[in-house]
């Protein structure tokens, strides 16, 4: 359609992209990055945040979002425009990051499903926080793919719950994010 | 060294530590003790609106005829809910403001308290930063980085919120060594390395044109002045969006006029049929581009912005240089200078020619009468009879603002204030009254439509109280004209809620508003009019009755691209111009 507004995008490739945002621990910093998506009408698909430096009052953000390429440079773009961001990493782009996820999962069952869930917990390195005649919460920590495998597979021995905390990622190597 | 005072006090002595001399205003509940503080102080004038939309309007006139941030102060919850449109409007077309909001006392705050707002969660998608000040300790740097904010980097409005027990306790103040954001440092000076391949690439043009904005505008006058020696030193053609006007002298040779939706035809299709684009301090807005898969083709594009994200937001471009248009211009002249490049004479010469072409086509001619004021008539004879004369225009919104763009001819910066972005009824005539307080003997117009003026029109009573000489010129037509024009070309002519009825008769309005009314409906007395409003020395409201069913030509209607336009001798059916597809679109 011919339009005086830009056409709207056709089916253009979208690609997952895991940025760092390092930003002033200051109050409403989450609602103006999180307004900037909503209001633009980015995806997030995880986001985390907490103080990393403490003396500075600095907070690290690090959201899971997708899009085109084009959206993805904009999303970047205008983080960085917002006055209390220090700088933008794009960890995907950059290559080479660890990318961690921590997950709590409720398991509730008897008999042969406790049993499966308790191997299947073992054989996935997670850690077994609480247990009682009939659950047990373990607790996983790995990348976000291993996450979901373990969640998938805990689904047919009894999944009750699920807390999530989302992707933290850093880069490989000596180097540190760039950051104003 | 710091001094023991209160919050109220901080504020007010921060403003005049900033150098602020005027502040548009209206006092309430929330904001009493900063009242009371400017009660004992003369150095900032208080400027008292009717409305607290008015204060901000008259803020961005301030701030755009000067080049100095505007500064408001009102009051909470509604106080600061009527800011919201002017603050969008100044977030929208890049004006550094300073909001001071009043706020209900941190212990109330999310109580649903009296006259209480969520105003930072209001206005943080409507400022470019804002502030809620909890502590005392914060006030004084909060406010000095407030004024940092809103003029460095892209400008923008900023808000900071002061809760009323914070503007009573009592702290230290000294005025910031610095006034810096602890981590905000914009990009002024664009890449050396881009500017150079920049130039390389205008040396070779054969169909160049410079493309630019209001950018260039807030860079300051130094940067009109280089986009001028670059101009000349160039020999291209210069057009400009509604924002960037008076950038580039409109008397000058290698002016094309305005360019979009109601631009120029020589504007648009230089623009459409260019090999080179440099656009400076524009931002490839939708009025501008038209079909954006039509626009431009076969040119390589160039794109100077303070603004990163302006940058391949809309057009991909093929160079995008971060940077203060005022910086990069003068990079780019020195960068030009050095390189002493050889154009490509012969290329330039038909490109020159091909212009000629395009301008000889007189896209901004109308058909006169001598039975009926036509309103693209009233402005040129506005224009004629005030020229010479220091004037400042502001505008409202609508088929008015477009004429004055097209037949109002601007030879400096900072002399046109309009609402470009948002689209606002109702700006100019606060705006008017922003400007004359900056410019007391200057000869400011507020070229209005009758609707529009309605909009604000509560801040007539501002300009008696403050004799404001301002002359407010209606183009009445008794429409809302663009809405009427866009019902005659997408739904058939069905003029649905267009009409304005009921008008006031705008002559005794303006008497009892203290002011002069002129009215004027035939061409013939349409000078000795104009001239009894120049002249007359206190706030005029002229009642030009002008040709009611008149459409803005040339127009790009909706769907199409820069070379479809609809020009003025256009004789074919207005109501079937636009197709189906192009009526769902703004």
């Amino acid at each position: 359609m011919s339009t005086h507004y830009p056409a709207a995008t056709g089916d253009q490739r979208t690609s997952r992209h895991t940025l760092c945002v390092l930003v002033d621990n200051e109050p409403g910093v989450l609602a103006r990055i999180s307004g900037m998506f909503s209001g633009r009408g980015y995806n997030i698909e995880s986001l985390t945040v907490s103080e990393t430096e403490h003396e500075k009052h600095l907070s690290r953000i690090t959201i899971c979002t997708a899009g085109t390429e084009a959206v993805i440079e904009q999303i970047k773009l205008q983080l960085e425009r917002l006055v209390p961001v220090h700088g933008v990493t794009d960890l995907t782009v950059n290559g080479d990051a660890i990318e961690r996820e921590l997950a709590l999962v409720k398991v509730v069952g008897q008999g042969d499903d406790r049993v499966e869930a308790l191997r299947l917990a073992g054989a996935f390195g997670a850690r077994t926080l609480d247990a009682t005649r009939t659950s047990f919460i373990f607790e996983l920590t790995g990348a976000s793919e291993d996450v979901d495998r373990f969640i998938r597979l805990m689904t047919e021995v009894g999944l009750s719950e699920v807390s999530r905390t989302g992707v933290a990622a850093i880069g490989r190597g000596a180097k540190p994010m760039d950051a104003r | 060294m710091s001094e023991t005072m209160t919050g109220a006090e901080m504020v007010i002595r921060a403003l005049q530590d900033q150098g602020v001399d005027t502040l548009f205003g209206y006092p309430g509940g929330a904001v009493l003790p900063i009242y009371d503080a400017m009660f004992h102080q003369d150095k900032v004038k208080h400027v008292l609106v009717r409305h607290e939309q008015g204060a901000v309007h008259a803020a961005e006139g301030y701030a755009r005829s000067t080049g100095k941030p505007g500064v408001v102060l009102v009051t909470s919850g509604p106080g600061a809910t009527n800011a919201v449109t002017g603050l969008t409007d100044a977030l929208m077309d890049s004006i550094p403001l300073v909001c001071i909001t009043g706020q209900v006392p941190t212990h109330l705050i999310g109580s649903d308290a009296f006259q209480e707002a969520d105003t930072v969660g209001i206005t943080r998608h409507c400022t470019k930063h804002n502030y809620l000040v909890k502590r005392i300790e914060d006030l004084p740097r909060v406010m000095h980085e407030a004024f940092y904010v809103a003029q460095n980097g892209r400008p923008g409005p900023v808000v900071i919120d002061v809760p009323k027990d914070i503007q009573f306790a009592m702290g230290d103040y000294a005025r910031p060594k610095e006034n810096q954001h602890k981590s905000y440092r914009p990009q002024t000076k664009g890449d050396i390395s881009k500017i150079r391949a920049a130039v390389e690439l205008m040396a070779k043009a054969k169909k160049p044109v410079f493309y630019t904005g209001g950018g260039v505008i807030n860079a300051g006058p130094e940067a009109s002045r280089l986009l001028r020696e670059l101009a000349r030193l160039t020999g291209f053609p210069v057009t400009s969006t509604l924002m960037g006007l008076g950038a580039f002298p409109a008397s000058d040779p290698q002016w094309l006029g305005m360019l979009g939706m109601h631009g120029s035809y020589e504007a648009n299709l230089a623009m459409h049929g260019c090999d080179v684009m440099i656009n400076l301090g524009a931002r490839f807005d939708d009025r501008i581009t038209g079909r954006i898969d039509a626009f431009s083709p076969n040119s390589r594009k160039i794109h100077v912005d303070i603004d990163a994200s302006s940058i391949n937001k809309n057009v991909k471009v093929d160079i995008g240089i971060v940077g203060d248009c005022r910086e990069v211009l003068a990079d780019m002249i020195a960068v030009w200078k050095e390189m002493k490049p050889e154009l490509n004479a012969v290329a330039l010469n038909d490109w020159k020619r091909q212009i000629d072409v395009w301008r000889a086509r007189k896209s901004f001619s109308f058909e006169n009468s001598k039975e009926v004021i036509k309103p693209q008539y009233a402005i040129e004879r506005l224009y004629e009879l005030t020229k010479g004369r220091d004037v400042y225009v502001t505008t409202e919104v609508g088929q008015h603002q477009m004429w004055a763009a097209q037949h109002f001819h601007f030879e400096e910066p900072n002399r046109w204030m309009t609402s470009g972005g948002l689209g606002t009824m109702g700006y100019g005539l606060p705006a008017a009254v922003g400007v004359q307080l900056a410019h007391p003997d200057a000869l400011v117009i507020d070229i209005a439509g009758e609707a529009s003026i309605l909009m604000n029109m509560q801040e007539m009573s501002t300009a008696a109280q403050y004799r404001l000489p301002i002359k407010i010129f209606i183009l009445n037509n008794e429409y809302m004209g663009m809405v009427r024009q866009w019902q005659e070309l997408l739904h058939g002519g069905r003029y649905s809620e267009s009409y304005s009825a009921a008008l006031p008769d705008f002559v005794k309005l303006a008497e009892a508003y203290h002011a002069k009314g002129i009215r004027c409906s035939d061409p013939a007395k349409l000078d000795d009019a104009i001239r009894e409003m120049i002249d007359y020395p206190g706030p005029v409201i002229f009642d030009c009755l002008v040709s009611k069913e008149e459409n803005c030509f040339p127009m790009i209607p909706s769907g199409k691209a820069h070379n479809e336009m609809i020009l003025p001798d256009f004789k074919g059916d207005t109501k079937t111009v636009i197709d189906a597809k192009g009526r769902e679109l703004v």
